[in-house]
This record gives structure tokens, C-alpha cells and sequence, in this order.
């Protein structure tokens, strides 16, 4: 085993962890029928707003609630502009990636060059210790931050309410067909705004886990498209949650690959190196949405459009 | 006397525009079948509407089994024992019938062991359904039993049915009929909404007529002629359409020769070599429960969706399989689809861009890539006149118009591009019935004038009213054509059912296949 | 529930034009609350933001620089989000146009020719064309969303860009610097007013106006973009092939995005750097929208949208507040807009009776 495989596996855990909260955010969201372009907004503010409450106070915990509470705000612009004011989903989207964009260089302005601690890790000791697979076994899954293994139970949770809960199948409904969930007597827009909530809650928090764990230091624009890549893993993930957990280890490991690529003196540009996570991103997209029919299967058949009831 | 089951006083409902409910009062019993009958947009909707809890009324009451009530929505509605079957079914397609089901119930109701409720209900009541099948797999038939057990499960003492016949089978309405009046000898009310008269006549102890959003009348079905009715409901003596004396049926313009097409859509219906043709001065109608590829054929026929096969078209004596609408437009097409707004008209448009979207070619409306206003505002004009089309004048939204009214200026549009060849869908699909009149009528004139006319339609009424030769489709697959006084209404219903049946042995167009279901 | 929206039954013409007012005037009420939560005189802010910036000619002629790029891009845009094809990656689109003319003209350093301009302008469009026919092809051909492709090419871009300059292109006597060497004379877009920075681009700005107006307004292609845009089914009854919209309005967007970019390295900047654009093809976006998709509306949306990238500017100089207020500016504009065009459908109504279908509609 070469000694850079385990520091490498590590940072694919890190890498991965913001698609897997991101991703998984995004899916609930557009299971209830809404498509919200705004993870990359809501990201990097969910990024800014916890690094600040974490230089600020000290506190991991602390930060990382900031972060999810950040995206939830955020969300709620988006939910209040869609859901009531019935704006264009896309186009509010868009413009809630490029306010996030600006304000969180406005709140980052005074945060640049400041570090932040990280947060606990769970620890092993004796596991660690068993010879040859003892480093191993320690790296894949043992002896990470605790939002690693919140992610974990969170893709699993998110797994069972939508497919086992009786409020998941609701939601399921309303991004099915909203005039006939009306008609039967859900409220639509109500369980569409609480999913558009978790879904920026959960883009807050993979910005936090940037921002905290994954440089951590902020720096303008350190999304760099991840929310972009997220909402394309939903797609690749023909919207399931096990999907989304391992298309985010695929790219997270892909953004990772390129960097060690660069440490074993591979000769190419690194420019065109830092390429590949976004033309990967291309590709899978044109490989999943190739077949229409089988996309037009798994998304839900309500996805970006607006319910008005005629009252 | 007992108490009736439900009362209403005096309920009204307004929207911007239109009273929809105008103080509206009904009286149900327990265990009686009570009709709920007017037109399109008479007002029927609303008040079901109300009494479900789906919307609030702006003046009137409801009483429930002699006390006063306010259901503020649907759950309360279920809770106190009314159960709705929609006429646009409030299913999902991508879930499975026991899924539809636990969404349509309280969630007590859900609990425990559903699969086995629901086989037991639907076998005790003769309505066969598979808890474990996705909605989007099964029949119209079938998706209207989920419908009916998710009300039935909750034992209701009201049943609300709002059009549940018009995507259903003479036979399969049969079968319908039998579970209702087995339910009203249970004790059950039924609120029964329709247009049609036939059914209420077999079928209701009571019908109340509206028009216009009031209750005109209170009659007693069985001592009532359906014309009587008609009238009631109509409020003016009917006029049907006159078809002119003598026509002479010329060369074919409209052939179709083996038309096999894959639907696009994952829910649609594919085309197994379809052939049939239509000469200058006849009609053909052809019936069918909606969703039996009605649609695909449409697209077909206009180069909506072209085909491979360039020769299965032929309009005017061109091979236009493979062509798109404009070609086909310039062969001598002209055709009406079923959706008004949206897809035969821009809503957000004004009435003279309407008119150029369609008649650009045949109209010469475009000169060297530019729109030539004035032409096509002229254009419109002319439509509006003479199809006495209500409107301000032609710079007006097509959305600002009214049903009747846009789909007159939809005809008018294509009538005037003088075409040799018209196919139209669902023609006077929730139209009124003036307008409905007047659209029939220009067919009729069409065709005399020596236009090859294709009527597709699920209104066997219309089709019985205005066609030279009647068809039927299903699941994608054309029968051979009768005239219609060669064919009864019964022997369409079986061919509409798909049920191998044909009376007079005629094969299906030489299909040696037989049907699935 | 006292507030509830109805439907208008059309549109309202008046609240079409007067959405983007409504909506800044309270760009404008925020803004106040913005500079008086970061601590400073919001009177003093604004003046500085807004009206300082043009007080000068200098200043005046800036705003057409920075409107030039912005009111080229917005008006290739508007033609496809009228259609509902949604290019976002403006951005990347007009990098490669400024890779593509500005790298005609680092090809003939040493050229005088009458011609290097007019070519470097032709390489800057098909530069465009061609990073936007990517993300054409993959929806034609493949059903592909364009705007996560189109997206992604903006980084793909940027990262091209970089490497260039890091690399091959990089000025031999630049002393390291990651820049190209200046562009000859010949590949200099000529200034309109002396003494000032505008330059003869803001004539392909307004020409690119008249030309998308005429197209909208008269033209079958502009009837085609509309109709597909609002009712798709319409378009397909009517003939109007969908995947040609789809490749129109990419390659007339695009082209235009590098246009503006081969303008920006020709004009202003004349030479080719790391970051050639403040983010003007996601600006451009907002001026699309602010300029309720119309190239004559486009034209004044994007002049008010260089003022804000010069009131940013001015604000960092005189009063030290990070620039990246311009940012936030934009991005409220925008929720305004999007938030007060539901008056466009709908009209606000207090009271009346209250309904389960209007509880849920207007919340």
C-alpha cells in the first residue's frame, strides 16, 4: 500500500461530505416537486455565515448550526418568491445563486486569512492498532469528524422517510401530481416550503463543512460549482438517496484524484487537471438524461412547476 | 320523515367575472341517487367543490344529517362520511394503487394491514383492483376503482361522483351502475354529476338541473324525456345541426395506409397499422375512450410527431409521412387539436398572432421572413366575423375569450384557409352548446363544399349527429367504419372496450392479432 | 388569512413596465437598511454609489463601458429565456470569444492591417458560437439541461483561460507575469469620446438592440423564440421545430457573450488577463430579466447595472466598504423583480372570504 493512499482516501471522505449534504438536500426538494438552482448560493452562504460563527465564538457545534440555519434563510427567499409569489423557479434560483454569491463576499470581507480549528473527531485508538488492516479499516471508516457519520444516517433517514413514512409519501404525492393532492386536501405549498427549508439547510451545512473542515479557511467563491455539481448528482442519482451518497464519493474522489495527480508528477497542466470534475460532470449528465424516457420516469412529474389553487 | 342527509341554502360563489354558484339550493336523502345535470360550466363543479371542502362559498349553508356545518376541507368532508370520485382522478401515476389509496384516507385509516382491506372491499363490491400495481400501468376503468374503493374503504354515507362515465365503456358504466345502486340500497346517497341524459334516466331517483350557475329546476328523471331535459338544461328549444341533401362523395384526399408510430410518451398509447381514408365530402368519425391513442394519432396525422414511413400519409394525392405541419399545411391539411389554450392557441397572445400562427402559409402571411401585420390583423378580422366570434377586436389575448368563443375563432381560422383535408380532436369539448351547434355546423358545411372531414371524438352523440362513417379506436388499433345507422350504440361500446365482438364478423383492417385486453 | 392573490383572468400590461421600477425603488429602501447595518451614512452611500460615479464626462463615458458587455449579452439571453432555453454560462461563452479574438490578435502582434479588427470581431462570435453549440448538441442530441452543461463550461473556460496565460501565451517579456502581451494598435478598438475609455464597442451594443428588436418585434424567427417560449405545444402545432429554437437561440446568445468578451480585451482592457470579467455574463442575466427580456429594455437595464458595478468601485474608494455590495445590489434587484412581478398575473386582494385553495395559493 503506498503511503499517500490513506491521506488520499481521507480527503476523498472530506471531498465528498458537502455532495452528500448538498446532494441529499436537493433531492428532497425536487421529490416535492421544486426545483431550486440556488444550492450554490446557498452554499457558500451556509460556507461564510458558519466559518464566521466559528472564528467568532470558538464553537464547532455552534458553527456548524449557523451554516444550516444560513442556508435555511436563504431557502426561505426562495420558497416565499416560488411557492407564494409565484415566480419562475428558475429564475429565482439563479438569482438566489447570485446574491449568495455577493453577500457572502460582503459577510466574508473581514474573514479572509483566519483559520478555524476544525471540529471533534470520534476516536479509536485500539481499532487502529490491529496490524496492516488496522490503518485501514481506521481510514474508510473510522475515526472521522461527526458530520461524516451525520451524513451517513442522514442519507439512510432521508432514505426511509421518503420510501417508509407516511409524511414522506405525502411529499412524494405533492411533487407527483399537486392539483390531485390539493383536491384530496394536502397542503401543497406548505409541505413544499418545509422541503425547500431542509433543502437549504442542508446546502448550509455542506458549506459549513467546507468552510470548517474541508480548507478550512474562507476564500470567496470556494464553492467553486460544487452546489452546480450537486443538483447534476440528483439527476445522475435518477433521484435516490443511495445514489446520491455514492455519486458524491465519485466526484469528491475525482476532485481529490486530480490533486494527487498533480503530487505524482503526472505532466499535464494543472489548469486542465481542474478540469475533469466539471467535464466529468458533463459526461454523466449526458449519460444519464440520454434515454428521456427513463428520465421523465424517475423525475417527479410536477418538478419546477408552481400550484395556484383557484380558490 | 327522516332528515335529509344533506341540505344546502342559498350557496353562492363568485370568481372574477362569473358567479359560479348563484343561490343554489339541494336536498339529498339517505340511500338516493341524486343527479346533478347541467352543461359545461353550469356551475355543477363548484358546488361539489363546496360540499367537499376543496373551496369556501361567499354566501349559503350546509347541513349535515339535520345539524349545520362547515367543512373547511376535504379531510373534514371524509371524516363526516362524504367521499368524492374526481373527474380528473386525484391519482399518482409513479405510486402503487395501495399507495393512491392510504393518500385518500386518514392516516388511522391507513394503518395496519391496507393490501388485504382493499382486495376484500374491491371483491365484495365486483370491482377487481391489485393493490401492488403502479396507477400509471392500469386502464382509465381501472384507475376510476381505485377511486371508488379509497371512498368506499371509508364507509361513506355520501358519494360524490362528478362525470365518472365519460372515459368508461357502455359496459364498464353498466358494471359502474350495479355497484352504485347496490350502495343506495345500502343506505349510501349518491351525488351523481353528468350532462348525460340517458344515464340519469336509468339510473337517479332525483335530478337537479342547473344552468348558469342557478338551480333551474327539480324533476323526477323517470317521468321526463331526455329532451325534456335537454331543454331544462339548455333553456332554449335544440337546434341540431341541418345536413345538407345530396352530397356526392368524390376522390380520396386523406388515405392512410398501415400507420404504425411509437408514442413518445411513457404513459402513451402506440399505433398499430392504422389505414382508413376519407373522401372529398365525407366525414369520418372516429370514437374511443380517451387515452386509446387518439392523441398519437392526432400528432400523426398533423406531422406533429412525423413518421417513418413517408408513404402511411397521403394528403391530396402527396405522400406526407415524414413531413412536418407546415408542409403539410401547404398539402391542404388544416386540423383543430383537443387542448384550446396552450397548444391551438397562445393564450397570452393577441387574436391577430393567433390567427398567423396557424395561417402563415396558406394565408401568405410572411413576406421574405418578415410577419405582415396588417394582413394577418385583417385575417383575423375577417375570422371574428364571420364565425361571430365575441370579442373586442383582434389586438385581445386569445385567453381573454371564452371557451366557446376561442374555439369558434380556432375553427374559423382553419376553415377559412380553405383546406382540402381537416382532422379534428374532441371538437366541442367543454364548449357550450351554441357554440357547439355552430362548430358541428361548419363541418357539415365544410365537408359539403367538398373538404374531406376527420372528427375524432368520445362524444358518441356528435359523432352519431355529423358523420358519414363511424370507426372506432382502441389501444391504438382503427376498426373498419360503419355508417351509423349500420351500427349501434351498444356494438361501438363493445369495440370501444376492445371485446372481440364485432357483429358482423368484419375483421379489423386485417389485423391478425387480437386485442390485449 | 387577509392578503390573497387572483387571477387577472390576462396580463397587465401596465405592471409589466412598472415591475422593474416597483422593484428599484425598493432596491433602493434596502439598500438604505444595507449601509446602515454595515455602519455608514446610507444618504452618503447612495450619493456615492449611484450618483458620484457619472458626475464626471469621465465617469459618464465608463457607464457604456461597462453597459457595453452587459447590454450585448442580456440581449443574446433574453432571445433564449423567452424560449425557455436557459444559457447560464454567458460567462464561459464570452472568456472563449475573448481567447478567440484576442488570440488573433497576440497571432499578428506585429499586424497593421484594416482587417485584424473586423477578423478579431468575427473570431470573438464564433468563439462564443462554438462554447455555446456544446451545450446546443447535448440538448438536441442527447436531452442534456443546459443550464448545468452550459454552467460547468463556464469553469472549463475560466481554467482554459488560465492555463493559456500561465502557459503559451504568456508575454515572453512579461517578467512572469500570468498576461498576454499587449494587443498592436491595429487590434485596438478606437475610443469615441477623447479622453475617455468609451469605445467604439457600444455601437455593436446598440446595433445588437436594433437588431433583436426588429427580430422579436417582426421577425418569424422572433414569432418562433416567443410562442415556444409561452405555449411549446403551440409551437409544435404550429411547426415550429423545437431543437432549431434550441440551436438559434444558443448560438445568437453565445455569439453575442463573445462578442462582448472579444470587445472587452480589445477595448478596455488590450491585452488578455486573468480576470477578464467582473462577472458580467451572470450579470447579464438580471439585466436580461430587469429588462423584461426586450432588447429596448435591456438597453437601460444594463446601463443601471454598470452603475452599479461603478458605485461599487466608488464606494470601495471613497468610503471603504467592500466591493462586494455591487454583488448584493444586483442579487436584490432581482428578488424584487421576480417578487413584484406576480402583479403582473395577479392582483392583491385584502379580505374577502377565506378559502382553502386561496389560504394555500397566497399563503
Amino acid at each position: 500500500m503506498p503511503e499517500w493512499f490513506i491521506p488520499f482516501l481521507l480527503s476523498v471522505v472530506t471531498a465528498s461530505t458537502p455532495f452528500v449534504f448538498a446532494g441529499i438536500g436537493e433531492l428532497v426538494v425536487e421529490k416535492s416537486g421544486v426545483l431550486n438552482l440556488g444550492v450554490e448560493g446557498m452554499m457558500i452562504v451556509g460556507a461564510v455565515s458558519a466559518f464566521a460563527a466559528g472564528v467568532t465564538t470558538g464553537s464547532g457545534p455552534l458553527a456548524v448550526f449557523t451554516g444550516a440555519f444560513a442556508g435555511a434563510a436563504m431557502a426561505l427567499i426562495f420558497g416565499v418568491l416560488t411557492l407564494y409569489l409565484l415566480s419562475n423557479q428558475v429564475a429565482t434560483g439563479l438569482a438566489l445563486t447570485l446574491f449568495g454569491l455577493g453577500l457572502s463576499a460582503l459577510m466574508g470581507h473581514g474573514m479572509v486569512g483566519k483559520t478555524f480549528p476544525g471540529l471533534p473527531h470520534l476516536e479509536f485508538p485500539l481499532l487502529e492498532q490491529i496490524p496492516v488492516i488496522g490503518p485501514l479499516i481506521g481510514t474508510l471508516l473510522l475515526g472521522h469528524d461527526v458530520l461524516v457519520y451525520f451524513s451517513v444516517v442522514l442519507v439512510i433517514a432521508v432514505g426511509w422517510f421518503l420510501n417508509k413514512s407516511r409524511a414522506g409519501m405525502v411529499l412524494r404525492a405533492v411533487g407527483e401530481n399537486h392539483n390531485a393532492a390539493h383536491s384530496i386536501g394536502y397542503p401543497v405549498n406548505l409541505v413544499r416550503l418545509l422541503a425547500v427549508l431542509f433543502g437549504g439547510a442542508m446546502a448550509g451545512l455542506g458549506g459549513a463543512y467546507l468552510s470548517l473542515v474541508h480548507t478550512p479557511l474562507w476564500v470567496e467563491n470556494m464553492t467553486a460549482g460544487r452546489g452546480w455539481i450537486a443538483l447534476a448528482l440528483v439527476v445522475f442519482a435518477s433521484w435516490r438517496p443511495a445514489r446520491v451518497f455514492v455519486g458524491a464519493y465519485l466526484f469528491g474522489g475525482l476532485t481529490i484524484m486530480q490533486l494527487h495527480a498533480q503530487g505524482l508528477g503526472i505532466e499535464i497542466p494543472p489548469q486542465v487537471l481542474a478540469m475533469a470534475p466539471y467535464l466529468a460532470t458533463i459526461v454523466v449528465l449526458v449519460i444519464i438524461s440520454r434515454d428521456s424516457a427513463l428520465v421523465r420516469l424517475n423525475a417527479p412529474a410536477c418538478l419546477g412547476k408552481s400550484f395556484h389553487a383557484t380558490g | 320523515m327522516t332528515a335529509p342527509r344533506l341540505e344546502l341554502k342559498g350557496v353562492t360563489k363568485r370568481y372574477p367575472g362569473v358567479v359560479a354558484n348563484n343561490d343554489v339550493d339541494l336536498t339529498v336523502m339517505p340511500g338516493e341517487i341524486h343527479a346533478l345535470l347541467g352543461e359545461n360550466g353550469a356551475g355543477k363543479s363548484t358546488l361539489v367543490k363546496f360540499i367537499y371542502g376543496v373551496q369556501r362559498a361567499d354566501a349559503g349553508w350546509m347541513k349535515w344529517e339535520g345539524r349545520e356545518v362547515e367543512i373547511p376541507n376535504p379531510k373534514a368532508a371524509r371524516d363526516l362520511g362524504i367521499g368524492m370520485v374526481f373527474q380528473h382522478f386525484s391519482l399518482f401515476d409513479a405510486m402503487t394503487v395501495e399507495e393512491n389509496i392510504a393518500l385518500g384516507i386518514s392516516a388511522e385509516l391507513a394503518r395496519g394491514d391496507l393490501n388485504s382491506r382493499i382486495k376484500e372491499i374491491s371483491a365484495s363490491y365486483g370491482l377487481p383492483l391489485e393493490p401492488d400495481r403502479y396507477v400509471h400501468t392500469l386502464s382509465v376503468g381501472e384507475r376510476q376503482r381505485i377511486e371508488v374503493v379509497r371512498c368506499l374503504l371509508q364507509s361513506p354515507k355520501l358519494l360524490i361522483m362528478d362525470e365518472p362515465t365519460s372515459v368508461l365503456t357502455p359496459q364498464e358504466v353498466e358494471e359502474l351502475f350495479k355497484t352504485l345502486r347496490r350502495l343506495s340500497g345500502e343506505g349510501v346517497s349518491i351525488l351523481y354529476i353528468s350532462h348525460k341524459l340517458q344515464e340519469i334516466k336509468e339510473l337517479c331517483h332525483t335530478a337537479t338541473i342547473m344552468r348558469m350557475g342557478e338551480v333551474v329546476d327539480d324533476c323526477d328523471p323517470a317521468e321526463e324525456t331526455a329532451r325534456s331535459m335537454a331543454e331544462m338544461m339548455m333553456g332554449k328549444n335544440l337546434v341540431s345541426p341541418e345536413r345538407p341533401e345530396g352530397i356526392e362523395t368524390g376522390a380520396p384526399r386523406l388515405v392512410v395506409r398501415n400507420l404504425t408510430m411509437e408514442s413518445s410518451d411513457q404513459h402513451g398509447v402506440d399505433l398499430h397499422g392504422i389505414s382508413f381514408e376519407v373522401r372529398s365530402g365525407e366525414i369520418l368519425g372516429i370514437a374511443g375512450i380517451a387515452g386509446n391513442g387518439q392523441t398519437e394519432l392526432l400528432d400523426a396525422l398533423s406531422g406533429q410527431v412525423p413518421v417513418d414511413d413517408d408513404d402511411s400519409i397521403i394528403i391530396g394525392g402527396k405522400t406526407v409521412g415524414g413531413a412536418g405541419p407546415v408542409e403539410r399545411r401547404a398539402a391542404g391539411l388544416s386540423f383543430v387539436p383537443e387542448e384550446r389554450l396552450g397548444h391551438g392557441a397562445v393564450p397570452e397572445m393577441t387574436l391577430w398572432e393567433n390567427a398567423f400562427l396557424s395561417g402563415a402559409t396558406r394565408k401568405d402571411l410572411v413576406k421574405s421572413g418578415f410577419i405582415q401585420i396588417k394582413k394577418s390583423s385583417r385575417y383575423a378580422s375577417e375570422i371574428v366575423e364571420k364565425f361571430k366570434v365575441k370579442t373586442p377586436g383582434v389586438l385581445n389575448a386569445a385567453g381573454s375569450l371564452s371557451g366557446g368563443n376561442l374555439q369558434k375563432f380556432i375553427f374559423g381560422r382553419e376553415i377559412l384557409q380553405d383546406p382540402s383535408v381537416i382532422v379534428v380532436l374532441q371538437p366541442t369539448w367543454g364548449v357550450d352548446a351554441g357554440s357547439a351547434a355552430a362548430i358541428r355546423q361548419s363541418l357539415l358545411d365544410l365537408a359539403a363544399g367538398g373538404a374531406a372531414v376527420l372528427v375524432i371524438s368520445q362524444d358518441l352523440e356528435e359523432l352519431f349527429e355529423v358523420a358519414d362513417q363511424i370507426a372506432v379506436i382502441c389501444q391504438g388499433r382503427l376498426s373498419r367504419s360503419w355508417p351509423p345507422d349500420e351500427i349501434t350504440v351498444d356494438e361501438i361500446g363493445l369495440l370501444m372496450a376492445g371485446v372481440e365482438a364485432d357483429p358482423r364478423g368484419a375483421a379489423h383492417n386485417g389485423e391478425a392479432e387480437g386485442h390485449a385486453g | 388569512m387577509l392578503v390573497r392573490l387572483e387571477n387577472r383572468g390576462e396580463i397587465s400590461k401596465t405592471m409589466v413596465y412598472a415591475s422593474p421600477f416597483i422593484a428599484v425603488v425598493l432596491t433602493l429602501i434596502a439598500g438604505v437598511f444595507l449601509f446602515a447595518l454595515l455602519g455608514v451614512n446610507p444618504v452618503e452611500a447612495i450619493l456615492s454609489f449611484f450618483i458620484t460615479p457619472i458626475s464626471t464626462l469621465d465617469g459618464f463615458a465608463e457607464l457604456f463601458v461597462k453597459g457595453t458587455p452587459l447590454v450585448l449579452i442580456a440581449v443574446g439571453l433574453s432571445f433564449g429565456f423567452q424560449a425557455n432555453v436557459w444559457n447560464i454560462g454567458a460567462e464561459g461563452q464570452l472568456t472563449v470569444g475573448a481567447l478567440a479574438g484576442g488570440g488573433l490578435a497576440l497571432l499578428f502582434f506585429e499586424s497593421e492591417s484594416l482587417f485584424l479588427l473586423p477578423a478579431m470581431a468575427a473570431a470573438g462570435i464564433l468563439g462564443g458560437m462554438a462554447w455555446a453549440a456544446i451545450p446546443a448538441f447535448l440538448k438536441t442530441r442527447y436531452n442534456t439541461n443546459e443550464i448545468l452543461t452550459s454552467l460547468m463550461l463556464v469553469y472549463v473556460a475560466l481554467l482554459l483561460l488560465s492555463y493559456l496565460i500561465h502557459g503559451p501565451w504568456k508575454d515572453p517579456e512579461g517578467q512572469n507575469f500570468p498576461e498576454s502581451r499587449l494587443f498592436p494598435d491595429a487590434g485596438i478598438l478606437p475610443v469615441m469620446i477623447e479622453t475617455t475609455r468609451m469605445h467604439v464597442g457600444w455601437l455593436f451594443a446598440l446595433a445588437a438592440v436594433a437588431t433583436g428588436w426588429i427580430l422579436i418585434a417582426r421577425h418569424v424567427i422572433g414569432f418562433q423564440i416567443r410562442v415556444t417560449g409561452m405555449a411549446p405545444m403551440a409551437a409544435s402545432f404550429a411547426g415550429f421545430k423545437e431543437k432549431r429554437i434550441i440551436w438559434i437561440t444558443l448560438l445568437m446568445s453565445g455569439g453575442a457573450a463573445g462578442l462582448a468578451g472579444m470587445v472587452e480585451v480589445s477595448g478596455p482592457i488590450q491585452q488578455i488577463v486573468p480576470n477578464i470579467s467582473p462577472g458580467y455574463g451572470f450579470t447579464a442575466i438580471i439585466v436580461a430579466f430587469l429588462g423584461r427580456l426586450h432588447p429596448v429594455g435591456v438597453l437601460f437595464a444594463g446601463l443601471l447595472m454598470a452603475l452599479t458595478y461603478l458605485g461599487g468601485e466608488n464606494a470601495q474608494i471613497e468610503m471603504n466598504l467592500p466591493n462586494a455590495v455591487t454583488g448584493v445590489f444586483q442579487g436584490m434587484l432581482l428578488f424584487f423583480l421576480l417578487a413584484a412581478d406576480v402583479l403582473i398575473k395577479y392582483r392583491v386582494k385584502f379580505g374577502g372570504p377565506k378559502t382553502a385553495g386561496a389560504a394555500e395559493g397566497a399563503g
